[in-house]
């Protein structure tokens, strides 16, 4: 596969479930409004912290309220990562690998980008938050459900997997860490039925409650950051995701399981280390918030390091004809 | 949604006679849309247009306004249709002028016989900008250059077929070719299985068969690949459309590299060799060495490895000497003195304003004719008389005086119409055909085309860049000409003797 297209395609991957993940922030928030017993000044502004793009924002609006945060996470497309300028360039990668993926990988794509680019996309998004959100997140598993059974499990398959998963496990990271900027201006919360509403919502939205009640009775931080960030089986934890995503680049390079031929192996292996060995008191003593701060550090690294290995070649000529058979 | 009420406004019809009688292959047709309500059409038109915007056939418009709007081309659903008799003269006529403008480009690059024996002076040729002398004493496996052409022929208001012009550059389009048979298929189903249309879907296994004909023996498993200048290109579409039909690597200049006299493609896993390729670059932008240094698109040192016979280009390297208009004036003396016939196809009559008497007759004539630059397609710096202003016209002669070789005139052909939907009814407008000619271990002719139609009133220019829209071109397996052999044969007898004397 040529080094361009497999950039491609892992970005488009990345770029879907960035914006699947984007509707789930915002959902809950829009949840929380719906729960909320009492008409409380509800807040916006954790949603433009927790992206870590605040100054961006302060520069083109003048205060956070619902409006203009959902304007710019999801209309803007100014700001790079808002839900229509990653839908858009999704759709752009998947133009220039369009006979790599399947026709209907690009329908579905391309149908995202349209439904968007719709004119009354605004005025239905404030019709109903809720509704509009499912439909993101819809657009984006259809996606991967396509995705898993019309391409050929070949390396485009495993690129498009390693960026989806990878894309995924620095969001549910910040997932579990939106409670940490709801909950910081007013810690009197803890412990209260707001602090439960609170994690029911962020639970919801990350698609976990349900798998969550069956494994444990009560909602505690500490169980909740197990389950998001360890569980072995829950496809959105960031276990989860590292290990699938070490397993498709092993897939690639062909080297066996537990060992390292490229920096991104390297680097993803140390990582998924980390998080094999981790040990969920400590973290919470030291806190949780560091720890994902760190983590996230991390995978930034891992991704820096895909780039190097499998997209830019350094030097052409030492690598003449290595043509793989499979 | 009825034809009752058309009316063919003294142009030739593709559909109507002159007495607004169908025409017998088109009459069984013809009574069948007759047959839809207003409401059914305006619904299989929507659903149609909605398809396109669906699978992404569409272009944008990038850098003029944010957010930028996805626009499809326009595309009529009522088909332009072509009878058995038609199209068999427009094959046999495609086949030997190809022939002809291939051996053409063989003999200029190497031997010149055809200046030697003075069918064209050499002046002519040396002095075409697309003339390449990187291509000289060379010949590329099995002396084919132009695998792939689109030729531009129009129909004028004596039912005569005329070749506009020549593509042996990149043409393209062919992708729309079958894309709007596959939504015409859709639109009307039953009719297309009445109407006993030949298919164009093998297109894309025969461009493969095409290709495969130039891999160098002695390579095994063959890599092709497609080569576009990217993403941003108004014709990414089709590039992408036949690296996918093809199952080929689609590539772009970055993705490939010169190294010990071999092209390779820069995989995920190291560098492998491609044997082919399908460029669809213009020789100006491939090769920063050779050709144009400030290419960013191309890849340095190509040319060299061509040479060498390492690498295969389709179409060859060269080639766009055949698609100048004053050359162009030559092809019927190449069929003579290649193949000893007459050319089956005519030429639209052309003066050379590289010429002192023709010349004058243009400048004298210039609201009558269109006049064209040489090296110009897709519509662009050209005049057409008849529809232009004075100051246009006296802006034509300057420019002409100061540069003769890069302008032909000739005269103002009334294009065939096909009725097409404005609004809620039937007008006529103006159509051009291209069909597509591939040639490798023999040559073949797609039978179809693309249709172009100009959309606005009375406009004769066709270009999608200048409102110009596609229908689908149904060859038919049956039917008889209206417009015989034997007109066709006068009628280029005619242009011949006439004009280029």
């Amino acid at each position: 596969m040529l080094s361009r297209v497999a950039e491609s395609i892992f970005w488009m991957a990345r770029y879907i479930e960035r914006a699947e993940n984007t509707a789930r922030f915002i959902d809950v928030n829009a949840r929380l409004i719906l729960d909320m017993p009492m008409n409380s000044a509800l807040q916006w502004e954790p949603m433009i912290r927790v992206t870590g793009d605040t100054n961006l924002f302060r520069s083109q609006y003048d205060n956070a309220n619902q409006e203009n945060v959902i304007n710019f996470l999801v209309f803007d497309r100014n700001y790079p990562n808002s839900i229509i300028s990653c839908a858009n360039k999704a759709r752009e990668n998947a133009r220039t690998v369009r006979e790599i993926i399947s026709t209907e990988m690009w329908q579905c794509i391309n149908e995202f980008y349209l439904f968007l680019m719709n004119p009354s996309a605004k005025k239905d998004a404030f019709a109903n938050l809720n509704i509009f959100f499912s439909s993101i997140k819809n657009y984006s598993q259809l996606m991967s459900g396509i995705t898993e059974s019309t391409m050929v499990h070949n390396e485009g398959w495993h690129l498009s997997r390693m960026g989806r998963l990878l894309e995924r496990a620095d969001k549910t990271s910040r997932i579990l860490d939106v409670k940490y900027f709801i909950i910081l201006p007013e810690v009197d919360y803890i412990g209260t039925a707001i602090d439960t509403l609170q994690w029911t919502a962020l639970l919801r939205s990350a698609s976990a409650l349900d798998m969550y009640r069956k494994q444990y009775n009560q909602l505690s931080p500490e169980n909740i950051t197990r389950f998001l960030f360890f569980d072995p089986y829950f496809p959105r934890s960031v276990k989860y995701c590292l290990r699938r995503c070490d397993i498709s680049m092993h897939d690639i390079t062909g080297t066996p399981m537990s060992s390292y031929s490229t920096l991104a192996e390297r680097q993803l292996g140390m990582l998924q280390a980390e998080i094999e060995y981790a040990d969920i008191s400590e973290i919470m003593q030291s806190g949780l918030h560091e720890y994902i701060d760190n983590f996230q550090m991390k995978l930034n690294k891992v991704g820096d390091a895909i780039s190097s290995s499998f997209f830019t070649m350094q030097n052409p000529e030492m690598s003449i004809e290595r043509k793989r058979i499979r | 949604m009825k034809f009752t009420n058309y009316k063919t406004e003294g142009h030739y019809d593709e559909y109507f006679r002159a007495d607004g009688e169908p025409r017998p292959s088109i009459e069984p047709f013809v009574h069948r849309i007759n047959e839809f309500s207003r409401a059914e059409i305006s619904r299989r038109k929507t659903a149609a247009e909605s398809a396109l915007l669906k699978e992404g056939i569409t272009f944008s418009v990038y850098g003029k306004q944010q957010p930028e709007i996805d626009r499809i081309f326009p595309f009529d659903i009522i088909p332009r249709i072509i009878n058995a008799s038609d199209w068999d003269y427009i094959e046999r006529g495609l086949e030997q002028r190809i022939y002809a403008l291939n051996e053409f480009i063989d003999d200029i690059y190497n031997d010149r016989k055809i200046i030697k024996d003075k069918f064209i002076p050499e002046e002519i040729i040396t002095s075409a900008k697309s003339y390449r002398p990187q291509c000289a004493d060379f010949h590329p496996p099995h002396r084919i250059w132009c695998h792939i052409t689109g030729t531009d022929i129009v129909r004028n208001s004596d039912g005569q077929f005329y070749v506009l012009e020549d593509n042996l550059r990149c043409p393209s389009g062919v992708s729309y070719v079958l894309e709007n048979r596959e939504i015409l298929k859709r639109t009307f189903p039953v009719i297309f299985e009445t109407m006993k249309v030949r298919f164009v879907v093998d297109y894309p296994n025969k461009l493969y068969e095409t290709l495969c004909n130039l891999v160098p023996e002695n390579v095994e498993s063959p890599n092709i690949a497609v080569l576009t200048p990217g993403i941003y290109n108004s014709a990414y579409f089709e590039h992408s459309f036949l690296a996918r039909e093809m199952g080929m690597q689609l590539v772009e200049g970055r993705d490939l590299v010169v190294v010990d006299g071999f092209v390779y493609m820069k995989m995920i896993y190291g560098l492998e060799r491609v044997d082919v390729i399908y460029r669809r670059i213009d020789d100006d932008f491939i090769d920063p060495l050779s050709f144009r240094q400030d290419s960013a698109l191309g890849i340095p040192g190509i040319t060299e490895v061509y040479r060498r016979g390492r690498v295969a280009l389709a179409n060859s390297l060269g080639t766009g000497i055949a698609d100048d208009k004053a050359i162009y004036a030559y092809v019927p003396d190449m069929i003579k003195y290649y193949m000893g016939e007459e050319a089956i196809l005519p030429n639209v009559p052309t003066f050379l304003c590289s010429d002192n008497k023709q010349r004058l007759h243009v400048i004298e004539n210039i609201k009558k004719l269109v006049v064209k630059s040489v090296n110009e397609s897709g519509g662009y710096g050209m005049l057409i008389g008849p529809h232009s202003s004075k100051e246009q016209q006296d802006d034509f002669i300057e420019k002409i005086k100061a540069n003769p070789r890069n302008y032909i005139a000739q005269p103002t052909l009334d294009l065939s119409c096909v009725p097409t939907i404005i609004d809620d009814h039937y007008e006529p407008r103006h159509v051009d055909l291209r069909p597509y000619v591939l040639y490798g271990e023999d040559i073949w002719v797609m039978p179809g085309g693309l249709t172009r139609v100009a959309l606005p009133k009375d406009s004769l220019v066709v270009n999608s860049s200048q409102g110009g829209g596609s229908k689908d071109t149904w060859v038919l397996q049956t039917g008889d000409s209206d417009t015989t052999d034997t007109v066709n044969m006068r009628q280029s007898q005619r242009a011949r003797e006439g004009f280029n004397a």
